[in-house]
């Protein structure tokens, strides 16, 4: 039995000032939730409340607005968020604020708020960011929003909140994709690829196989997948819009067709082909469907990342011997190694978004980690300790990388900070979790 | 197992797939948003698979008939390769199995082989998948070398995706790192 589903995911658009793509919670059918545990945090976090937002009027609370921010902020790692238990009153206005309470708790800065009805049906977010020693307000806002909506309008709070306070963008509000696999029974498994918040709440299956799933990745603005599927028994390249749900071949044939990755312009994708008889790396356009090779060296070439530039890719190959990075200019020319005395397992390199840095598959004795390596001066730092991890991929502001690691039922997922000092996991009940790719930022 | 009958579901599944893909554009139009794409060989291949294959008349030495690709006691029965971590070299006890497939297959000229090349999950995924597909064309390789035709021959990898056990130490490592010969 073999079969394969893809499907749309509703979309609704918020009116107001954060006018945005959304998913409905209506499709997440049986997709379960990712829950997340964090497992070493940072002693020099920044102290702040946020304090459960008021309801005004008939608003009932769907959603509790301010846990999710505070839940937001925590992952970080930037954020020491006080729990509501400890916090001496739960001021909803500016007048309300008693400051000399907050002083005595050390703590720096709050979120204050309110969830409104509007007037026309849905809902606004009004909140709040307030120094506390200064006992000045730094920002306020009124978010208009739907009741469908409020889970998203909550992620771009904190947002808000994170780079008034830290001086740089927010990812909270941004998603992830990543493949689950469930066995059903012995040699029988299900694939699905998925789609949630980056928090791991709402997911959407956007595709279920009974063949392997593999490498997905997004399109720069986020509007399509790039993925690998076997459903017809040998490795294709598709793509999938995921407003529409339709999906296409862009690349199949002899050998293996893997590796998509989007050059920053969405135009083309970097793939690899072994049509020619070796895995290479080639240049798709996804306009005229041009092909040209990039790469050709009797080696294993593959796993290739576009610098932010769109000038060159990095790729793994073994042409030393064992896999390292390299680096090659899109338009051809030298492949020059760039992985160099950092032991002999370097692979699926993935750019920070600055692109001063590459996240790696770093093997030695213990296992495999996610290692980080400086461009400029070359240093590298190990940043996880597990024995199987996997699949970085940095988040659109570089704040964090998400990564695959094996836990005690199988594939979890686990973000880290980019230094490694906050990790947290995210995990699912059942089957593993595996191969996530950090979205865009939705704008 | 299945012999000539795998031909013919090979392009039943074709046909299927054709099928699958026209189909999948209006579907993608339901109430559900959603496209379908079904077959069902895979995995039920059992009865018509095995009858297909012996009522082909093949030539051949009885040793070297199609249907001694049911006999449990022929060296055809053992179908997988096994590799060492980070290699697609052919080990020296896998010579004696080879030779015999190769050489079922120069006296079947008519039937093909799939080899499927696997690797262990250690590493990254795609740098794998490569890995699997270098195992699977050096046996392919030693077939083609044996006697085989190269068009008899078909690779595919898998890469980490599709362990035959699913236990993360060594010994499960050394059974997932295998090609399989699929007849």
């Amino acid at each position: 039995m073999f079969s394969i589903r893809s499907r749309e995911i509703p979309r609704r658009v918020a009116r107001a000032a954060l006018a945005l793509v959304l998913f409905a919670a209506a499709t997440a059918g049986a997709a379960e939730e990712l829950t997340i545990r964090i497992e070493e945090g940072v002693a020099s976090a920044l102290p702040i409340a946020v304090v459960p937002f008021a309801t005004v009027g008939d608003a009932e609370t769907p959603l509790d607005i301010a846990a999710i921010v505070r839940a937001d902020l925590a992952r970080s790692g930037q954020f020491a968020t006080m729990p509501p238990e400890g916090m001496p009153s739960q001021p909803a206005t500016f007048s309300a604020i008693n400051f000399k309470d907050w002083r005595v708790l050390g703590m720096e800065n709050l979120v204050i708020g309110k969830l409104l009805r509007a007037p026309e049906g849905g809902y606004v977010v009004e909140f709040r960011v307030v120094d506390v020693y200064k006992g000045k307000q730094l920002m306020g806002y009124r978010v208009p929003t739907t009741a469908a909506n409020l889970r998203l309008t909550a992620h771009h709070v904190s947002d808000l909140v994170y780079e008034r306070l830290l001086g740089e963008r927010g990812a909270f509000s941004t998603r992830i994709a990543y493949i689950t696999v469930e066995k059903k029974a012995p040699g029988t498994s299900l694939y699905r690829l998925q789609i949630a918040d980056a928090d791991g709440y709402d997911p959407h299956t956007i595709l279920e196989s009974t063949q392997p799933l593999m490498s997905p990745t997004w399109a720069p603005d986020g509007s399509r997948l790039a993925y690998v599927s076997f459903e017809d028994r040998n490795s294709a390249i598709w793509l999938q819009d995921l407003r529409t749900g339709e999906r296409k071949k862009i690349i199949a044939g002899e050998g293996i067709n893997s590796a998509p990755a989007f050059a920053p312009d969405g135009q083309r994708l970097a793939v690899t082909l072994s049509r020619d008889g070796n895995p290479e790396i080639y240049l798709y356009h996804l306009g005229n469907g041009n092909l040209r090779r990039l790469t050709n060296h009797p080696a294993i070439d593959t796993e290739a990342n576009w610098a932010p530039d769109g000038r060159s890719i990095v790729f793994t190959s073994d042409r030393g011997g064992g896999p390292q990075i390299y680096r090659v200019d899109v338009d051809g020319g030298r492949a020059e190694r760039v992985t160099f005395n950092m032991g002999n397992y370097n692979a699926r390199a993935r750019y920070s978004p600055d692109g001063r840095r590459l996240a790696v598959v770093h093997g030695d004795k213990g296992g495999y980690h996610i290692a980080v390596v400086d461009l400029a001066s070359n240093d590298f730092q190990v940043l996880t300790n597990a024995r199987l991890d996997e699949s970085p991929s940095f988040a659109p502001n570089g704040s964090m990388i998400i990564y695959a690691t094996m836990g005690p039922g199988g594939t979890e997922l686990a973000a880290t900070s980019t230094d490694g000092r906050l990790k947290q996991r995210l995990a699912t009940q059942r089957g593993e979790v595996r191969e996530p790719a950090w979205g865009p930022f939705r704008d | 197992m299945k012999g000539a009958g795998q031909k013919l579901l090979v392009v039943l599944l074709a046909a299927l797939l054709v099928t699958g893909c026209s189909s999948r554009s209006t579907r993608s139009d339901d109430a559900q948003g959603r496209a379908t794409v079904e077959d069902r060989s895979m995995g039920q291949t059992g009865a018509d698979a095995d009858s297909g294959a012996q009522s082909s008349a093949l030539p051949g030495g009885t040793d070297l008939s199609a249907s001694a690709l049911n006999d449990p006691a022929s060296p055809l029965a053992v179908r997988i390769i096994y590799f060492d971590y980070d290699s697609a070299n052919i080990r020296s006890d896998s010579s004696d199995t080879l030779a015999a497939h190769a050489a079922f297959l120069a006296a079947n000229p008519t039937l093909s082989v799939t080899l499927e090349g696997h690797a262990d999950e250690r590493g990254s995924r795609e740098y794998n998948l490569a890995l699997g597909e270098r195992r699977a064309l050096a046996v392919r390789r030693q077939l083609v070398l044996l006697g085989a035709s190269a068009g008899q021959v078909r690779s595919v990898s898998y890469g980490e995706e599709r362990p035959a056990v699913d236990g993360h130490d060594d010994e499960s490592y050394s059974l997932n790192r295998r090609v399989e010969l699929v007849y």
